[in-house]
């Protein structure tokens, strides 16, 4: 059915909104939230190592240095820029006047997450 | 969610950005050196500096993670009022605790 500009109208629930890239980014902002909100305690308890003994934290440093640990950190690489730059861009948008191009910032965004975490892996190896 | 949340939400965003980059640049130097605990401790103890930026991080971070659990769980899941505070709440002190005791071993110890 089209409107009275000639535009197809979704219907309700179509889902059609999900591909459009900036619900895509909000569902990815929400993710990249999450899995970094999970991995938090982890990452405080492995520094709370320390209290046992200095040894405790090196010895999983050491561990650390395993390929499969650093691929997860490279992850991490990514989860915390994407978040980083999705949120900067949430902020512009809330605080300035509109302007056009979020989506291209969305495609920024992914863009440096990903050259980011490829630059980390690539000196952490 | 509230306007208070919203606010606490985004102040604390706003905050984390700068300490965020700061930390991204600690990663990459760390993992080019290969991070080993004498020098992650070299750097850090009895550092007030690092004490107090590590100390910010944290407090922002499980201020914006539990706030953010919260709207992501009132969007996917049925919880809502009091249990949705209940989870933020568990969620926000839980990364304090964590946290500033992580914060604590590396700079005090």
């Amino acid at each position: 059915m089209n409107g009275k500009r000639g535009r197809p109208q979704r219907a309700p629930n179509s889902g059609g909104h999900r591909r459009d890239p900036l619900w895509v980014a909000a569902l990815l902002h929400r993710i990249s939230g999450l899995a970094l909100a999970a991995f938090l305690p982890l990452h405080f308890l492995v520094f709370a190592l320390v209290l046992k003994s200095e040894a405790a934290l090196e010895g999983f440093l050491r561990w650390t240095k395993n390929p499969a640990v650093k691929l997860a950190e490279m992850g991490l690489v990514f989860l915390l820029t994407l978040h980083l730059l999705g949120g900067i861009r949430i902020l512009l948008l809330e605080n300035l006047p509109w302007f056009a191009g979020h989506k291209q910032l969305v495609a920024g965004a992914l863009l440096t997450a990903s050259m980011l975490a490829l630059v980390f892996l690539v000196r952490a190896a | 969610m509230n306007v208070r949340l919203y606010v606490l939400q985004r102040v604390s965003a706003a905050v984390m950005a700068p300490l965020l980059l700061i930390h991204l640049g600690v990663i990459f130097y760390a993992s080019n050196r290969g991070l080993s605990a004498a020098d992650l401790l070299a750097r850090t103890r009895g550092s007030l500096l690092w004490g107090a930026f590590y100390a910010t991080f944290v407090v922002a971070a499980a201020t914006h993670a539990a706030i953010g659990v919260r709207v992501v769980a009132s969007e996917w899941t049925r919880w809502h009022g009091a249990a949705l505070e209940r989870l933020m709440w568990a969620c926000g002190l839980l990364l304090v605790a964590l946290g500033l005791t992580a914060v604590a071993a590396v700079v005090l110890v």
